[in-house]
């Protein structure tokens, strides 16, 4: 038997493209996809609201005020009138944006700060996560009201309080992602190449933590428009002039009797964008899990 | 003196996957007799641990299934048992230990605790008397220190001990059949034959019957009376040892003890069967050794081989084409 | 185990200190002069430094640091701007009704949400599992202040059964209590149901069914009692941070605890008392994340016995 010693007696299957699987598995999902869907008609109608809804979102009706549900206003109208419908739709700019913004800013730092703590380690590592331990001394809800007590209120403030507190969780998970990944061979081998350290970081360990930051991303989404909203409601967010889902919550408090829908429109709205993300993220997070294939 | 204890006749096991099941253990049969050591080989994959599994009803119903077979020990079926009386069963006529001894033992209970549970579940004793047996029985494996060992906790163990521990655990309550899943493969060589040495003068004082899972050759050659090889969830092959080893007749079996490297050998290269174990839902047509075989033949991609005996007293079997064709051969290896 | 607890107990020291360093500089962190925001914008220069003298601005900031310090161990943590009384006169009173919320809210949280975690995991795949995921995800999704507004809405406004605010009597606590902890026992049932799910698959739980125990002892004595260690743990932090949503649930109940006067006293400006507030909340929760910490080195014992 003379034939090649290494070579395989069958041949090996071709490599699928990592995405195709990934998406192939993600499907079979349903009430992630279900989720995906709904974020995404949610961030379309955040993007074209102004254009496509029924009523002016400031315009006042003082013939109409406090109607229920019904034909005219599919859910009803606030004291002044206005469409709730029609506001919701248009507060889903600032109430989604904001949150995503404050994320992304977030995660950014966090994730910069974690790479940089995992990969150099010593004393950096230690300066970081020490700063980390302190932010993390304080539940998220205080943290950000605390921002928001130095700063002073408003959306922009909101969002920077709330990009503060997602800051530390992403540190520490990418901080970990990294330890794992600075330990595989392939980054051995790249170092062995002459990869220089910038490069290493960003190209060869960067992506190998990803898979762990997109299921924490997704859900701190949610958290941050619970956050986002919770401070708005608690008078510290948007002008209350402005169409922002907990501003809105908190002006219809008042009207808890006479006009319960008032509160409970956007409630369920907030309700059901934080629940498809955190959805989304479960789905991810089983989608990407090695155990469960 | 064979006295038949364990029959395990036609067993069949399937496993669901993305909604269609898969069989992992093939009509599977063979025979334990009281004292004697049954050994039952072949590469990750091929069965053998899901055979044990499916003697014990181990497997997770969820996604399982025992769909053909019977297990007989002492006048029952065991695949015909509820629940409560397989729960009788299990520590008391059969008990099983495991490959990792060290993750087969709760970490958060003391071991005293592990082996008076096992007492307490087969027999009625006190408490101190199930203590007391969990002292004899540490002792009779040969732990150097029982009082402080049943005190302890898994992780305070080494490797070696926690083996001795679990088949402590295994023979608390003097069970009939003994079933050893990779008991060594976790251990250092030198441990493993300490562990190896027990077991054997266990099967010699209790007359127990062995069942030992493995894919180590060399813990074969020492342990077994007899074996039986396994291949992609089927027997390929059953011989008393010795003659598994000086005249294999399946090629696969050949390949495997043409892999162990022999001192004092001239070889200069390391052979090594091609190919790999088949995905079990994607089994090729016909013997589903034939891709890797040298012999493999067109009736072999054809038709898959029946396990036939090779003599009269049905502890020969072989499952290959190639007995009908007198091929010499296949009877010799170097 | 010593070791242990020596090392937690080291290192939360520096970061007690440095939390106090921190919430110190709270007023300095505010950007314009804090002196002038207390005052209002009608002040008249002598009105600003009337103000900034009662918050010790014009003072060096050592010693501002250092009668801050001192303060802190003596129990003066100055004067509260919008009542004249101590501060300690301001938040002691309504440190009872926020600890007997946050306390009645942990125990039924904690409890349903361990109990409907194991029966999730024993259950998995089928149709308890399913439901109590349901009611896991939408516990962390709904938003708290809403959940309380409508729990309001329902059963004060519309049926009338419980009161709407206030704390006078023990019906009072159900609606807040049902409110705050809707979001703790969410957490608790899906991490327990994961924790268990984990145990389940180990070894020895194999073992534990091979010796011949039946299934309900196998969950309960080789599962559920190791994933309780975990357990725990969380629970110990959900409690820490529970404290904090004191916040929300006070306001939508009009309840006169620390939530809500943290709020007001952001509101008002008065600095002093935000400081006392928010210092404590962080010393409660680095305290109790400190005593869970020291618990789970007690419990596990491969910490204990190291």
């Amino acid at each position: 038997m003379e034939t090649n010693q290494f070579a395989a007696a069958e041949e090996l299957p071709k490599a699928k493209s990592r995405v195709k699987e990934f998406i192939k598995k993600f499907m079979k999902r349903r009430t992630a996809v279900v989720a995906f869907v709904f974020i995404v008609f949610m961030i379309v109608m955040a993007l074209a609201a102004p254009y496509i809804v029924p009523y002016d979102a400031s315009q006042a009706d003082y013939s109409n005020i406090l109607s229920g549900p019904g034909k005219a206003h599919i859910w009803g109208t606030d004291e002044y009138g206005r469409d709730i419908f029609s506001r919701l739709m248009v507060g889903s700019r600032t109430s989604l944006f904001s949150a995503l913004t404050a994320t992304i800013i977030g995660t950014i730092g966090g994730v910069l700060l974690g790479l940089v703590a995992g990969f150099f380690g010593g004393l950096l590592d230690s300066l970081i996560m020490r700063f980390c331990d302190v932010m993390f001394a304080f539940p998220d809800i205080l943290l950000a009201i605390a921002v928001v007590a130095i700063i002073g209120p408003g959306m922009i403030n909101v969002m920077i309080a709330v990009a503060v507190f997602t800051v530390p969780s992403f540190a520490r998970i990418t901080r970990s992602a990294t330890l794992a990944v600075k330990q595989e061979l392939y980054i051995e081998v790249a170092r062995s190449l002459g990869c220089r350290n910038g490069r290493l970081l960003f190209v060869h360990v960067l992506p190998g933590t990803i898979p762990s930051m997109i299921v924490n991303f997704t859900m701190r989404i949610g958290t941050a428009i619970l956050a986002a909203s919770s401070l708005s409601f608690l008078g510290f967010g948007a002008n209350v002039t402005e169409p922002d889902w907990g501003a809105m919550l908190s002006q219809g408090r008042n009207y808890l009797n006479t006009a319960p829908h008032i509160v409970l429109f956007p409630g369920i709205l907030i309700l059901l964008t934080v629940l498809a993300f955190n959805l989304l993220g479960d789905g991810l997070r089983d989608t990407l899990d090695p155990k469960m294939n | 003196m064979a006295e038949t204890l364990l029959e395990v006749k036609n067993l069949r096991t399937e496993f669901k996957r993305d909604k269609s099941w898969v069989t992992a253990v093939n009509n599977v049969s063979f025979t334990i007799n009281r004292g004697e050591v049954l050994g039952l080989v072949g590469e990750s994959g091929c069965g053998k641990s899901v055979t044990s599994l499916s003697v014990m009803r181990l497997l997770d119903p969820r996604n399982s299934r025992i769909s053909e077979g019977q297990v007989q020990i002492n006048g029952k079926d065991l695949l015909r048992q509820n629940k409560k009386a397989m729960c009788k069963i299990r520590g008391h006529e059969i008990a099983m230990i495991f490959q990792e001894p060290m993750n087969s033992l709760n970490p958060c209970m003391r071991i005293e605790r592990q082996l008076t549970e096992a007492v307490l579940l087969h027999s009625k004793v006190s408490k101190e008397e199930a203590s007391r047996r969990a002292y004899d029985v540490l002792k009779a494996v040969g732990i150097p220190e029982p009082k402080m060992t049943l005190k302890s906790y898994p992780h305070q163990l080494s490797g070696g001990m926690c083996q001795r521990v679990m088949i402590a655990m295994a023979m608390s309550c003097e069970p009939e059949l003994l079933i050893a899943d990779e008991p060594t493969t976790a251990l250092d060589v030198t441990i493993q034959a300490q562990i190896l040495e027990l077991m054997e003068s266990i099967r010699e004082q209790k007359n127990t019957g062995i069942l030992m899972i493995t894919h180590d050759l060399g813990v074969v050659a020492e342990m077994c009376h007899r074996v039986v090889v396994m291949y992609a969830g089927r027997i390929v092959e059953e011989k008393p040892v010795k003659e598994l080893f000086e005249c294999p007749q399946h090629p696969y079996t050949q390949g495997l003890i043409e892999s162990v490297p022999k001192l004092g050998s001239n070889m200069t290269s390391l052979p090594s069967i091609p190919g790999s174990v088949p995905d079990l839902a994607v089994m090729p047509k016909g013997c589903k050794f034939a891709p890797r075989c040298r012999y493999a033949m067109d009736i072999c991609r054809e038709q898959e081989p029946e396990l036939e005996a090779t003599d009269h007293t049905g502890t020969r079997r072989c499952r290959c084409h190639l007995l009908h064709t007198g091929r010499q051969e296949v009877n010799q290896h170097e | 185990m010593g070791r242990y607890c020596a090392k937690r107990l080291l290192s939360t020291i520096p970061l007690l200190l440095v939390i106090s360093f921190l919430i110190f500089m709270f007023i300095h962190l505010i950007p314009g002069d804090p002196a002038r925001l207390v005052a209002g914008k009608e002040a008249t220069k002598a009105d600003v430094e009337v103000v900034r003298e009662q918050l010790g601005l014009d003072r060096p900031l050592l010693t501002q640091y250092g009668e801050y310090m001192k303060g802190l161990v003596t129990g003066d943590l100055g004067l509260s701007i919008r009542n004249g009384k101590t501060v300690a006169d301001t938040i002691l009173p309504r440190l009872g009704p926020t600890i007997l919320l946050t306390v009645s809210s942990a125990m039924w949280a904690i409890m349903i949400g361990i109990a409907i975690g194991v029966l999730a995991a024993v259950f998995h795949g089928k149709a308890p599992d399913y439901l109590g995921m349901v009611i896991a995800i939408v516990g962390i999704s709904v938003p708290g202040f809403w959940l309380g507004l409508q729990l309001i809405q329902l059963f004060s406004v519309s049926l009338g059964w419980l009161p709407t605010a206030g704390l006078d009597n023990w019906q009072s606590y159900v609606l807040p209590s049902l409110t705050m902890g809707s979001g703790v026992m969410a957490i608790m049932a899906r991490f327990t149901r994961s924790s268990m799910l984990e145990t389940m698959r180990a070894d020895y739980v194999r073992t534990a069914r091979a010796k011949g125990l039946i299934e309900s002892l196998v969950v309960m004595r080789h599962g559920f009692k190791n994933s309780l260690i975990e357990i725990v743990t969380v629970a110990g932090l959900q409690i820490g941070g529970l404290l904090s949503g004191s916040v929300m649930v006070e306001t939508v109940f009009s309840i006169p605890g620390l939530g809500r006067l943290l709020v007001d006293s952001i509101n008002m400006r008065d600095y002093k008392v935000v400081q006392a507030l928010l210092l404590f909340f962080a010393l409660e929760y680095i305290l109790i994340n400190l005593i869970v910490d020291l618990l789970y080195g007690v419990i596990n014992p491969k910490v204990r016995y190291d």
